[in-house]
């Protein structure tokens, strides 16, 4: 500020004591520094790209993996337990063996990780090529709008992916340009597993009880009602981590509400509502079993794991749960372990059941090889590759009716997982409705199962949050 | 070189200046532009929108915000005053009766604040299950009634979140305390007791008013830790049941890492430091008053 060179011990300079001129000097330093910041960084993100551009649809696709060159790709997935991790090491090898010109790089986190770290890694420089990312509005949707994911649909044309999923498995990874619309739009990944919600049971404990796997609702709750009686737990259950009881709502809302309209509420379109008589129907008798005791006691302060855990070590006759469990469950109960999916109204209902994919593998917009890793993704997720899944004790999305396994639990979620996806019955997780809905829905959920919220309140909540959602989102 | 010795001259700050750089650095800058996005709408991948003081507004409305904050206050109680009472009485105990093998008492009390909040945390959980020691314990007591799911009760899972920052932080606030009644000198007992003091009388007249400067120091230590609690409740309850435990640092890590609300963080994040820097300016100033 001062034009002219100050002297080094200048008259004047010793009316500020060396502590007063010291703070002085640091006060002037923080208003430096901060003014930096504020010149040089302008808006948070603004060195992010400019949203959804297209570029996938310019360039022409090349499918011959072999022709590309030396190439490195960068995966980052969340592969990194038993037979998940099993099948990555075993189809990255075999990748590697066949297209030696492409080097892979693996980063392999939890979920958890994964999660938490995907959104600084896509806004630096070099993002990795392919990643695994949650379906959801909070990570695929937001990278999307975002413009940092590529559309794939070139790719899935190429590679005839559509003939090899399902639409109601694609439309999982399907979103609009600009990120809004969810399920329908351009295809942003590929999932390798399948997951549908559905009824464990311990068929010891069922038999012991007189009673046969139950063919229609009334006869599974009639099942939980003389468990009860005999002083069983009817339904194994911890809802301590929130989310838990998002699956078991999801269960028991399939028995009352159209499919389409769960549809319509999970994905945050503008067209539904919660406050039907049939979404009352099923609060209703979620929170009816609290009363009868159907669950398992203190079930809201009871750990996710430590509840199948439980299940696991034979406590329980049911557990509404994820064909993710299969493993785990099976080594513990071994032949005792049941699954099917939830029954219908009537013996011969068409299925419906809360379900999708694992997360899917998508393709980074700033990659400079997104001919590879269309390649890559093709491979883990081709015929081959659904074989080897299965061989590793995973759910595979497609294909799943050729894959020969033994009869047994493993036999039931593959078998309940064919006929769900094969009648269209899978309808999404609610809480990928919109952005908070997972933390609104699970936080309702205890309210609800605890008392502390009536069905029409715990309905009144999700609509709020729906509607803001879906209103503003155009 | 007109200056004595000693006198500050202007080159000395050139000293300071690599500390400050790395002051500036790795805490200025970052205040500064955690402040900087607490004025936007961001979701922390596209451009963010100019949002003035929204996020700060929605800290001081939202009611489940408030509620956090609430809670946070609650925490305090648990993490700094239940220590503190226990501590006082734990550390007066040791110090007056001149235990025998005071050094393995006092690894003992401390031997909490060793081990990692996560460990801390997945322990309790497991003392809180509905099938817990904790609730075992109660059933050999006869006491069956009392038996519940701890974490998942609406009126209890805060409480027994707090007991579990007593728990942690007691040993903290007595080791502290200890070390400062040991710094009292003999001759002030001997006098008091000359003077027909019991043993409580002792207390507040000698050992309490010494250790003034301990207790400032333990509850600046216990109100900080009780205020930014993140560990143990991302653990335990997640917030939950409802939102019952929600705290502001768990509503900053969820909303900018889960939600992708990295503004609404930002702002409850600044709001929080600017409530600690309050609040431990506060306990100093009490204590430095009262000290001289």
């Amino acid at each position: 500020m001062t034009p002219h060179k100050r002297q080094p011990h200048e008259a004047g300079a010793p009316a500020l004591t060396g502590r007063r001129r010291l703070g002085a000097l640091m006060a002037a330093g923080v208003v430096a520094v901060c003014t930096a910041v504020f010149a040089a960084a302008c808006a948070p993100g603004s060195s992010a790209p400019p949203p959804s551009s297209p570029r996938a649809s310019a360039t022409a696709v090349r499918t011959d993996a072999a022709a590309l060159g030396n190439v490195t790709l960068t995966v980052w997935d969340q592969e990194v337990r038993g037979g998940q991790a099993a099948q990555m090491e075993k189809l990255n090898a075999a990748f590697q063996a066949k297209y030696p010109n492409i080097k892979l790089n693996r980063v392999s986190r939890s979920f958890d990780d994964l999660n938490t770290t995907l959104r600084l890694a896509l806004s630096g420089n070099k993002p990795p090529d392919v990643v695994e990312a949650n379906n959801g509005r909070s990570a695929m949707g937001a990278f999307v709008k975002a413009g940092q994911l590529r559309p794939l649909d070139a790719y899935a044309e190429a590679y005839g992916w559509k003939e090899r999923y399902p639409e109601s498995v694609l439309r999982y990874s399907r979103y609009s340009a600009d990120g809004k619309l969810f399920g329908e739009g351009n295809l942003y990944g590929l999932p390798q597993v399948g997951e549908v919600v559905g009824l464990f049971y311990n068929a010891a404990r069922l038999k012991a009880l007189g009673l046969e796997p139950p063919e229609t609702w009334a006869e599974f709750e009639a099942a939980l009602d003389k468990a009860k009686t005999a002083g069983e737990v009817p339904l194994q259950f911890g809802n301590l981590d929130k989310w838990p009881a998002v699956h078991v709502f999801g269960t028991v809302q399939g028995r009352s509400v159209p499919p389409d309209q769960i549809g319509t509420l999970a994905f945050g379109r503008k067209g539904a509502s919660w406050n039907t008589p049939e979404n009352v129907r099923a609060a209703e008798q979620l929170a009816s079993w609290v009363g009868k005791g159907y669950f398992a006691k203190g079930f809201n302060g009871q750990g996710y794991d430590a509840a199948w855990q439980a299940f696991g070590k034979g406590q329980g006759v049911f557990l509404i749960a994820g064909t993710w469990l299969l493993a785990d469950l099976q080594k513990a109960l071994g032949a005792d372990l049941g699954f099917m999916l939830p029954p219908g109204a009537t013996a011969g209902a068409a299925p419906v059941a809360t379900g999708g994919t694992g997360l899917p593998f998508a393709i980074t917009a700033k990659s400079p090889h997104p001919d590879a890793a269309a390649a890559y993704i093709d491979f883990i997720t081709d015929a081959e590759a659904m074989k080897v899944l299965t061989e590793t004790g995973n759910l595979p999305v497609a294909d799943t009716a050729a894959q020969t396994v033994a009869e047994g639990p493993q036999k039931d979620v593959f078998t309940a997982f064919g006929t769900v996806t094969g009648k269209d019955g899978l309808v999404p997780y609610l809480d990928y409705a919109t952005p908070t809905f997972a933390d609104t829905l699970g936080a309702a959920l205890q309210d609800l199962l605890a008392g502390k919220a009536a069905p029409r309140e715990f309905l009144a909540t999700l609509e709020k949050d729906y509607k803001t959602f879906a209103e503003s989102n155009g | 070189m007109a200056a004595p010795p000693g006198e500050p001259r202007r080159v000395a700050y050139l000293y300071l200046l690599p500390a400050f750089a790395v002051y500036a650095v790795f805490l200025l800058y970052p205040i500064g532009r955690a402040v900087q996005i607490s004025l936007y709408d961001w979701d922390g991948l596209s451009l963010g929108t100019w949002a003035g003081l929204d996020n700060y507004v929605a800290v001081v409305a939202d009611e489940g915000l408030r509620a956090a904050f609430a809670h946070a206050l609650v925490l305090i109680v648990f993490y700094a005053a239940g220590p503190l009472v226990i501590g006082l009485a734990l550390a007066a105990i040791l110090n007056h009766a001149k235990v025998r093998g005071l050094g393995f008492f006092r690894t003992v009390v401390f031997l909490p604040q060793v081990i990692a909040m996560v460990v801390v945390a997945v322990a309790w959980r497991r003392v809180y299950a509905p099938d817990g020691s904790l609730n075992s314990l109660l059933g050999a007591l006869g006491l069956d009634s009392l038996t519940r799911g701890w974490l998942g009760d609406y009126t209890f899972a805060l409480p027994a979140v707090g007991v579990v920052g007593t728990w942690f932080e007691t040993g903290l606030v007595t080791v502290l305390l200890l070390a400062g009644m040991s710094r009292i000198p003999a001759s002030l007992y001997e006098a008091a007791r000359l003077d027909g003091a019991g043993a409580v009388r002792e207390f507040f007249a000698v050992t309490l008013p010494s250790v003034r400067a301990e207790i400032a120091v333990a509850l600046t230590l216990t109100v900080i830790a009780a205020l930014r609690t993140f560990d143990l409740v991302y653990v335990t309850t997640r917030g939950g049941p409802g939102d019952s435990t929600s705290v502001p640092s768990y509503e900053v890590y969820h909303r900018a890492f889960g939600l992708g609300q990295v503004g609404s963080a930002a702002a409850i994040g600044v709001t929080l430091t600017v409530v600690i820097f309050v609040l431990s300016f506060g306990i100093n100033r009490f204590a430095d008053r009262r000290l001289t």
